[in-house]
């Protein structure tokens, strides 16, 4: 059967699910093809059973609590990102006794930055985007949220330097969950006032005063991040012109296929997108701005946000004698080179689950992911060995939803398996090293996309699943029952 | 002791009584594609396998969502979405390695089996008893499990 053919029939059927709907060629049976081998100690994931839901996080105390004779460790956790936030849920409930002081520089309540986007369409106030919901969830697990900067950290003495008044603090065990900020290319105006990054609760609210109905706004970069977040701004009532460096949208998530997909579906909703492009400079014409592009007219604006990509905050590790590349390197227990120092999130440098390589992953489940795995190593030396963390991406762009997965680029030697619809935008790529599925792309497709990441991590022989799945790849789902066995 | 659906694929004969009582607690329509529940039908071999939520203990989705919407029901042990809390954001989509939450692009927010708060429509539904509701250790639902620490990214040391 002729791909075209294969597309028809399934693109042709219920356009909100075609991984669900039933399968287009007779397959045989479902018992499991690969039996599901022994699994070595099985990790029951040290997570917070939080059963309340009700909004409002607890007021920072002013200092911690340092009098405690009776606590059996002191956590230090610089960070109050998704990363420090669930270590310090994770060792309250691995040590009852155990001190635990959490300290974080932004003026809000620990909050997560994903749930921005939806702050900025105005879907949720400032509380939604907090990370627990609970009045007072932190006092009530006895973590110390301290609002302060850590300037320094003294490894010798096991102290950091505290900012607000050059105080030393102790530890006993150390964890860097400090996360990344936003790069800044050398664009001369940048540094305008009507430019704002994308980052922090702070430019959001920079963002809902200077974005209204009507503003002409530039926005530089249509990476991962400036994707998700061209959505809100479009509901803002924006008039949109995105600049991307790459040759198409999210280049480094998105296969040439997907990413150019994404940019004519932006252009039918009137966003102008121009790729292979850069912003040179901006200046202030007053109450507008004029952006000059580098293959076009230049553009005046209201409003300029960057979104160029992030680094890691690891600058004021200098002198600690804490190793650093790209972020801090780590080994597999999230420790880094100095004994009781961990690290987790988009600082770290950890592994890669698909390239065995260490890497910054700079995304949110790899962040909480770090989290676990550190905060049990801290409270018990060596308890947990980090597997390495899959690289995943989901993204809507103007309601048309992107996924990534591992090795979406596919690897040496792998095959892979391609459906395109252009004119009803939806795609899958699957890439394949032997008869294991080791990444993907795909557009418009949601339906037990998770199943993707299963088979992915759990290093699934296809057996006889791997040949349908190269004639069509929507039926990972299928492929996944039928070599799992289901429940049964 | 908390209880758990037992699917029974040798049971099943496809008539997706399930998926309609799924949806239509769910949404409110007999439309399979609202239903937490699903059936894999293997042509061939004349097989067919529902599949829903295991109700894991790692819940990939609940450790994955960024504000906290996700919650365990204490009652019946079910992670169940908060569609209030929900951005909608799909980070539980792509982080449940089992693929049963899924995106509801008419409500913006996910769904899955909450097993309807300790009264299952399916199992109601399902005239052959392949899908029951049963103390949780009674289910194969181990195996499940086994095959979901394979999906951990943290490995004990032995
Ligand atoms: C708009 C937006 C949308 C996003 N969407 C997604 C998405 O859909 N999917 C996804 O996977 N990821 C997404 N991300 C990325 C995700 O938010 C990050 O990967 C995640 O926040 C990383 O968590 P973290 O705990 O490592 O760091 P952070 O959340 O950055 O937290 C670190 C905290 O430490 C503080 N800090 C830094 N230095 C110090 C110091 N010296 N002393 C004290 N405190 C300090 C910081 O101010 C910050 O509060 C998005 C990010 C943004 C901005
Ligand atoms: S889609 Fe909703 S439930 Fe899922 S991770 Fe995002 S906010 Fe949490």
């Amino acid at each position: 059967m002729s791909i075209l053919n294969i597309i028809k029939r399934l693109f042709g059927q219920e356009k909100s699910s075609p991984a669900q709907s039933s399968t287009p060629q007779p397959i045989e049976p479902t018992q499991a093809s690969t039996p599901v081998e022994e699994v070595k100690d099985s990790i029951q994931t040290a997570m917070n059973e939080v059963t309340d839901n009700i909004i409002e996080a607890a007021e920072p105390n002013p200092t911690p609590n340092t009098n405690h004779e009776d606590y059996s460790m002191h956590h230090v956790i610089i960070g109050s990102g998704p990363a420090g936030v669930v270590a310090a849920e994770s060792i309250r409930k691995l040590d009852p006794k155990a001190m635990i002081t959490l300290i974080g520089d932004e003026p809000e309540p620990p909050y997560s930055r994903m749930a921005i986007p939806y702050f900025l369409e105005e879907n949720i106030t400032e509380e939604g985007s907090h990370l627990r919901k609970t009045d007072n969830h932190y006092d009530n697990k006895n973590i110390n949220v301290v609002r302060d900067r850590v300037s320094s950290i003294n490894p010798d003495d096991k102290t950091v330097t505290l900012e607000s008044n050059d105080s030393l603090l102790n530890w006993d065990k150390l964890l860097i969950a400090t996360g990344s900020h936003p790069i800044s290319p050398p664009i001369p105006g940048l540094d305008n006032p009507k430019v704002s990054n994308c980052w922090t609760l702070e430019d959001s609210r920079k963002i809902v005063e200077g974005v209204k109905p009507g503003s002409v706004v530039v926005q530089i970069g249509a990476g991962f991040i400036g994707c998700i977040i061209l959505e809100s701004l479009v509901k803002r009532g924006a008039a949109l012109t995105v600049v991307e460096m790459g040759d198409r949208m999210v280049p480094r998530m998105l296969d040439q296929q997907c990413g150019t997909m994404l940019k004519t579906w932006c252009e039918n909703k009137g966003v102008t997108v121009l790729t292979s492009s850069q912003v040179n400079s901006i200046e202030d014409k007053g109450k507008r701005l004029l952006v000059s592009v580098s293959n076009g007219e230049p553009i005046e604006a209201d409003f300029v946000i960057s979104a160029t990509g992030v680094r890691s905050n690891t600058a004021f590790l200098e002198g600690s004698g804490i190793k650093v590349d790209e972020g801090i390197l780590v080994n597999r227990h999230l420790e880094t080179n100095v004994p009781d120092i961990f690290a987790a999130g988009d600082v770290a440098q950890g592994l890669d689950f698909s390239t065995g390589e260490y890497t910054v992953q700079a995304i949110q489940p790899t962040a909480s992911d770090h989290g676990l795995i550190s905060s049990k190593n801290m409270v018990n030396p060596g308890s947990a060995i980090h597997q390495g963390a899959v690289l995943m991406n989901v993204l809507a762009t103007l309601g048309l939803i992107s996924v990534s997965y591992g090795l979406w680029e596919g690897v040496e030697g792998g095959e892979s398996a391609e459906l395109v619809d252009t004119d009803n935008f939806r795609y899958i790529r699957l890439q394949f090293d032997g008869d294991k599925i080791v990444g993907a792309n795909t557009l418009g497709i949601t339906q037990n996309i998770g199943a993707i990441r299963g088979l992915i991590q759990s290093k699934t022989a296809l057996g006889v699943w791997k040949e349908r799945l190269m004639e069509n790849p929507l039926n990972f789902m299928d492929a996944y029952v039928g070599v799992t066995g289901g429940h049964t | 002791m908390q209880k758990s659906l037992y699917l029974d694929a040798d049971k099943c004969t496809g008539c997706k009584q399930c998926e309609l009582a799924c949806s239509f607690e769910r949404d409110g329509s007999f439309n399979p594609i609202k239903s937490s529940i699903q059936i894999f039908t293997f042509h061939e071999a004349g097989r067919f396998v529902p599949y829903t939520c295991t109700q894991c203990d790692d819940a990939w989705c609940m450790t994955a969502c960024p504000v906290d919407a996700i919650t365990i029901n204490t009652a019946t042990g079910a992670k169940e979405v908060n569609e209030a809390t929900c951005v909608g954001c799909k980070v539980c989509t792509i982080a449940c390695p089992f693929g049963t939450i899924n995106y509801n692009t008419d409500t913006g927010k996910v769904t899955k089996c909450d097993l309807c708060g300790g009264d299952p429509q399916c199992v109601t539904a399902c005239p052959t008893d392949a899908i029951t509701y049963v103390e949780a250790d009674a289910t194969g639902f181990s195996r499940m499990k086994e095959w979901a620490a394979k999906t951990d990214n943290a490995q004990s040391a032995a």
